[in-house]
């Protein structure tokens, strides 16, 4: 270890630039020129991205990666090759070689061919190899269910492993400044650079979880810089030009969470901890292919304006499985929607719902699910919802779920009548009848980590 | 006296397929452990009876002052197959802030909780 990764004087910035696929465009460009910034990390990847990205690239096989990240890079590109800011992404999707060909199409066309190396994680794809692998006694159990995958083993659409940081530090190391990976977990986008720059070893446990929670406070964008923050929401200012977060971390795994001056939003200890406890499950056990992260171990404190130090935290000894993420077809659904009017609008709704199963009925269509919501008297809350004071007018919602596409494309057909021979004073029909769509549905399981070989590819 | 939850505590909420999150954090950190009282697994089932199918799990980060539940059964299946406005959990948050409590008055002003609104 050099005596530079062990300063612990020294600051290394890592800020993120994208939360998920749909984040604000202009986040990235702003990141790297709103102040220094040594990486930016971007997270794309959702639970059913990597299905829709696996459909992409059968129709096109130069496809099945992230688009978006390719204007972000175009936008960040000249930080990249002038100031050497280094960007990891897990934008590969299903083709992280192709990501990776897109981003040195985009240098070369901005003449900055020599400038950039692109280093390539592959390896979490396992679509390849489910039958090999369910034969030689990895079942993939559903984590949820406790169903073996064999029971949907034909509708399977895409299985990807969640690989940690190993891989991304390997691509560093080999000198690459842009990093593409594809499922690789949002929270190693972050404490691979740290790994990287500081050396931690890959059982510095505490390290490693400092990393980690680094990851998880920042990989949701915004969400923690005055997004989606209820505390105080009001006064919280200049959202129009909100501030991402940037993590600055020092050797010792303790760091500060903030965002550039002069930008919007705010960070503050309640903005930090909603994060937190976003998504969370056991917090003594915040699982990661790396290390199990305590969350109960984090220490917050305010450290001026916008500025939030995290220290203390603990963390053990990674498992030896690997979190698999499959996708596979699960039926069909739609979503039809009406709006009544004062007055009485909650009663008309109701009436509308009632003739409406009662038609489905007689035509004897059968759904696995059928949901009906009041939009603005109780679709979010159900029974919690308080009812008292009448309702100005109640968007009546009402979804299927089947196997069967007929009766679900039937359903889509039966909405828009209610328009003229169902109660009265409704609209909001304007956009014509619901559009059936095809269920991809997520299948967590587990697997042993030996049997997923990652490997990294530097191109340029 | 009558403590709403929501003047009280903030909160935020995720999912993880058919399972709700809810982490509940106090607005001041003198009202935790009235927080870790009053929010036990039995009123947080109650709370959440005829809204999710399954059970509850409940965690205390002192740390952050901080309770998370896990409410399982709270999305009709989650995801994608998900038929619901809120399919990933995002404001079970505020559902759970609809919670009154009941503290008794004495500990109530030592703690100088905000009384709930009267009803006019």
């Amino acid at each position: 270890m050099s005596a530079r990764q062990n300063d612990p004087d020294r600051i290394v910035r890592v800020a993120s630039g994208q939360g998920f696929w749909g984040d604000w465009l202009d986040a990235p460009r702003r990141q790297v020129e709103g102040g220094p910034v040594d990486y930016l990390m971007l997270d794309y990847l959702a639970e059913v991205t990597m299905s829709i990205l696996q459909k992409q690239k059968e129709r096109d096989p130069a496809m099945g990666y992230a688009r978006d990240f390719i204007g972000a890079m175009e936008s960040v590109l000249p930080a990249v090759t002038d100031r050497g800011v280094k960007v990891i992404a897990n934008a590969g999707g299903v083709n992280p070689v192709a990501c990776a060909r897109a981003v040195l199409d985009v240098a070369r066309a901005r003449g900055a061919a020599g400038k950039v190396k692109v280093g390539v994680v592959t390896g979490d794809d396992l679509l390849p190899r489910l039958d090999e692998l369910l034969d030689s006694g990895h079942p993939l159990t559903n984590m949820e269910t406790g169903e073996a995958l064999s029971t949907v083993r034909d509708r399977v659409l895409s299985a990807n492993a969640y690989i940690g940081s190993t891989p991304i530090v390997e691509a560093l190391a080999r000198g690459a400044n842009v990093v593409v990976t594809g499922r690789s977990t949002d929270t190693a986008l972050t404490m691979a650079p740290l790994r990287h720059e500081f050396g931690w070893g890959a059982t510095e446990w505490d390290k490693l979880a400092a990393g980690i929670i680094a990851g998880h406070i920042i990989e949701c964008g915004a969400q923690c810089s005055g997004g989606n923050c209820l505390y105080e929401w009001r006064t919280i200012p200049d959202l129009a030009n909100i501030g991402y977060p940037i993590v600055e971390a020092r050797a010792d795994g303790s760091f500060v969470v903030t965002k550039h001056p002069h930008t919007g939003g705010r960070i503050n200890v309640p903005s930090v901890s909603e994060q937190l406890v976003y998504e969370m499950g056991d917090p003594h056990s915040y699982i990661t292919p790396d290390v199990v992260a305590d969350f109960t171990s984090i220490r917050l404190a305010a450290d001026g304006p916008d500025r939030v130090r995290v220290f203390g935290i603990g963390g053990r000894p990674a498992t030896d499985k690997l979190k698999v993420s499959i996708a596979y077809r699960a039926g069909f659904k739609a979503v039809g929607t009406l709006v009544y009017a004062w007055p009485d609008a909650l009663e008309k709704a109701r009436l509308a719902d009632r003739v409406l199963r009662e038609r489905l009925d007689t035509m004897g269509l059968e759904f696995d699910q059928l949901l009906t919501e009041f939009v603005g008297v109780s679709a979010t809350h159900g029974p919690l919802a308080e009812t008292t004071g009448e309702a100005q007018e109640v968007q009546l919602r009402v979804g299927v779920r089947s196997p069967d596409r007929k009766a679900v494309e039937r359903f889509t057909r039966e909405i828009a009548p209610l328009v003229l021979n169902g109660p009265p004073t409704v609209t909001g029909f304007a956009g014509g009848r619901p559009k059936v769509e095809e269920i991809v549905a997520y299948w967590p399981a587990l697997v042993d980590k030996r049997v997923v070989q990652t490997s990294v590819e530097v191109l340029s | 006296m009558k403590v709403r939850l929501v003047d009280i505590a903030h909160a935020r909420s995720g999912d993880k397929g058919d399972t709700a999150n809810v982490g509940v954090i106090a607005l001041k950190a003198e009202w935790y452990p009235l927080l870790a009282e009053q929010l036990t697994l039995d009123r947080v089932r109650r709370h959440f009876t005829g809204v999710i199918t399954g059970d509850v799990e409940r965690f205390e980060l002192p740390n952050l002052h901080a309770l998370n539940f896990l409410l399982h059964g709270a999305l009709d299946g989650g995801g994608t197959l998900s038929l619901k406005t809120d399919a990933q959990g995002k404001v079970f948050s505020t559902a759970m802030l609809r919670m009154m409590l009941d503290v008794p008055d004495a500990r109530a002003r030592e703690l100088a909780l905000p009384a709930a609104p009267t009803r006019a």
